[in-house]
């Protein structure tokens, strides 16, 4: 299995505040990790550090990504590169609609590739078959990008777009928050559906209910800036039973990820 | 990713194509105003004694009053004697009578600017008239409208050809002592537009006219006048272009609608005179009074604007809604990068019974500019169940623009329903980076995000002019994000 994701002794400060203080990961092709932990570990910071978000200043480590060092590409870089972010809160672009923007992510990402654009018609085919199996509504694609749209839909249509632009690793944000069951359901039935040998996801959650339909391959425990335990999808269920206090009374003996 | 403090901070000057100057000899008046300049203006068009007499009563009120300062804009002194009133491209003593005739450096100045005038390349069914610093320099498709009765020419010429329709109209949406700059329009302006769409006659294409300032330390103060008569309907458009200068030049128009029983206007304006470079040096001082009177029952206006030239505009294109079930809309997008200021906006005043108003606009600012809405809408005693509805959005782009919102209401009648609706965006980081992510480049994302900003007045503008207005935007736009 090849390598997706190397995330050696990563520093990183976000406004003079130091969040992340030594944060090791490695992914593989095919896996799904988990990241769980208590609000201000530094989960999201990881995803937004990977993705290449202003503001986040990494002070020393390396991030590779297919053995490449990510960190010193441009945000669009990274994205064509394979890297996808479903953001926490999905942001509205008023006026835009859905499908072109989506089309011309596509085919900016192909353009990178050296890969001619991918004409209307194709497009649309390629559209209908991702919403056929996310089972979500054609007038989704009618509507501006996210301008409107319920919590659930706004987390859908990451997936949706997860979907359409097919990433190496995908990074998932606290995608469940939000959720009721029935689109907290679907929305780990797309990302089960994009589940592939040549795939990374990295699923970064507070709860254990979302692990119960995305089943990881390991589960991380992040704490105070580093990964505390790792574990397999049992260290999820300890976590949901005993809380967080748990991890610093028993702080010895994190496991190095697999 | 850089670790720059912001990505917005990185301003260039965007590129304006049609800043070039054409080498024709002009002939005109040497800078200066006086009460000769506007006999000598009258005299070069050979008008009639009593447009004389009007232009001279303007004059002599003009210099009763004293520029505006209500307007959050911060303009230079004007040197009104530093300005030449009228320049006109020097031709043979006969007007040429066709397109012909017209001096080909003129045909290929339009040309550049992808309004083509010659009968061969017109753009296909809009008829254009083609205004050169102060004069009319072609109209085309005269024939084809004449057999449907409708008359469009130059202002000049509908002065000599259709003296009686000018004399009822002229000044009776716009009178003469309107504000100062209307005022001095009406003394010195030289020439424009005239449009008469008769009694139950849909106007079988677009008519545009085309507005070029090319000699410098000139003025353009045109004219324009559109009669649309009962039952009649018409989609009017205009575009104006200018050179890099670096001096300040002064643009002050004035244009007037008239819309009787049951009549529909839809005047639509892309403006883009040179906005000045990126330091504020040089640019168009745009001050123009429009206004649309719904004389009768049933009339309807639509103004929709895209402003995105000027180193100054002062604009309020508005609606008296006279007659009962009269209906005024104004759409606008108004752009302001580097040192650009807008202060625009709409008058609505709703006099007579069930008259209806709708207001949009789009205020995007960027680099150091500064962009205000102004906007009255107002509802007489006599007119019940009026509705307006406004909205006004503004987006920032960077952190050194500023956006203002001066809404007034004024409701005399206890049955009128007004709603006013704003809203300010920034053109965040939130959203950059989410486009940045699915692999968007900065510049498209940018251009998609405000041209999704502008879509609801987009979509209000002929074919044409949206692919334009559109460009332009991202032009205008262009280095606004580092």
């Amino acid at each position: 299995m090849s390598m997706i994701l190397e995330v050696k002794d990563l520093y990183a400060t976000v406004e003079g505040k130091e969040i992340l203080k030594g944060l090791n990961l490695t992914l593989k092709a095919g896996e799904v990790h988990a990241i769980m932990g208590p609000n201000g570990a530094g989960k999201s910071t990881l995803g937004n550090i990977i993705a290449g978000r202003d503001g986040y200043e990494v002070t020393s480590g390396e991030v590779l990504f297919k053995g490449k060092n990510i960190l010193e590409l441009d945000t669009e870089e990274r994205a064509c590169e394979g890297v996808f972010l479903a953001f926490q809160y999905p942001v509205e672009i008023p006026g835009v609609n859905n499908t072109y923007f989506l089309r011309a992510a596509l085919n900016a990402q192909r353009k990178y590739r050296g890969e001619p654009p991918m004409d209307a018609a194709t497009f649309l085919r390629l559209v209908r078959k991702k919403l056929k199996v996310l089972d979500l509504k054609d007038d989704l694609l009618k509507r501006a990008v996210n301008a409107g749209f319920s919590g659930g839909e706004k987390k859908r249509n990451e997936i949706f777009q997860m979907a359409v632009l097919e990433p190496t690793l995908a990074i998932l944000d606290e995608t469940d928050s939000g959720l009721d069951i029935d689109a907290l359901r679907a929305v780990a039935n797309g990302v089960n559906a994009l589940r592939g040998a040549d795939r990374a996801m990295l699923v970064i959650t507070h709860y254990q209910r979302l692990l119960d339909h995305i089943v990881p391959d390991v589960v991380h425990v992040l704490a105070d800036g580093r990964i505390a335990r790792s574990g397999g999808p049992e260290l999820a269920l300890i976590l949901e039973e005993k809380g967080y206090a748990w991890l610093q009374e028993n702080d010895s003996v994190a496991v190095e990820n697999s | 990713m850089s670790s720059e403090a912001s990505q917005f901070d990185q301003l260039v000057a965007a590129k304006y194509k049609h800043g070039f100057v054409t080498d024709i000899e002009t002939e005109g008046l040497p800078p200066g105003l006086d009460e000769s300049t506007v006999r000598a203006i009258s005299a070069f068009k050979e008008e009639p004694e009593w447009l004389l007499e009007w232009r001279l009563q303007a004059y002599q009120h003009w210099l009763t009053l004293t520029p505006p300062n209500w307007a959050k804009l911060d303009i230079l002194p004007i040197d009104f004697q530093a300005i030449s009133y009228y320049a006109a491209p020097k031709q043979d003593k006969d007007r040429p009578q066709s397109l012909d005739e017209v001096d080909p450096k003129l045909l290929e100045t339009y040309e550049k600017l992808g309004v083509p005038l010659h009968e061969r390349a017109r753009l296909a069914g809009v008829a254009v008239d083609a205004v050169f610093d102060s004069v009319s320099v072609g109209t085309t498709f005269k024939k084809e409208l004449a057999e449907v009765g409708v008359i469009f020419c130059s202002f000049s010429e509908a002065v000599k050809d259709h003296p009686q329709l000018v004399r009822q109209y002229l000044g009776s949406v716009v009178p003469v002592s309107d504000n100062y700059f209307a005022c001095l329009n009406s003394a010195v302006f030289s020439d424009g537009s005239f449009c008469f769409i008769p009694k139950g006659v849909r106007c079988p294409m677009e008519l545009s006219t085309y507005f070029r300032i090319n000699a410098a330390e000139t003025g353009q103060f045109e004219r324009t006048l559109i009669i649309a008569e009962e039952g009649s309907h018409v989609s009017y458009l205009e575009g104006c272009t200018a050179p890099m200068r670096d001096e300040n030049q002064l643009h002050a128009a004035v244009v007037e609608l008239v819309a009787l029983k049951d009549a529909f206007i839809k005047y639509s304006t892309v403006q883009n005179w040179y906005p000045g470079d990126e330091n504020g040096v040089g640019g168009i001082y745009n001050f123009v009074t429009k206004r649309a009177d719904c004389r009768e029952d049933g009339a309807k206006v639509s103004w929709t604007q895209v402003e995105t030239g000027s180193a100054l505009t002062w604009k309020y294109p508005s609606c008296v809604l006279r007659g009962d079930n009269t209906t005024g809309e104004f759409y606008s997008v108004a752009l302001t990068n580097n040192y650009q200021q807008a202060d625009t906006g709409t008058k609505m005043i709703h006099l007579g019974k069930n008259t209806r108003s709708k207001i949009i606009t789009k205020g995007i600012s960027a680099g150091h500019g500064q962009n205000t809405y102004r906007g009255l809408v107002h509802v007489g005693k006599n007119a019940a169940d009026a509705r307006n509805y406004t909205q006004c959005d503004s987006m920032l782009i960077g952190k050194t623009c500023g956006a203002h919102t001066f809404p007034y209401i004024e409701v005399k009648n206890p049955t009128a329903k007004v709603e006013h609706e704003a809203t300010t965006s920034k053109i965040g980081e939130d959203q950059l980076f989410y486009c940045l992510q699915r692999g968007i480049s900065e510049e498209d994302a940018v251009s998609m995000i405000v041209d999704g900003f502008c879509k609801e007045v987009f979509r209000e503008l002929p074919m044409e002019f949206a692919v334009e207005a559109k460009a332009l935007l991202e032009i205008s736009l262009e280095g606004a994000v580092g």
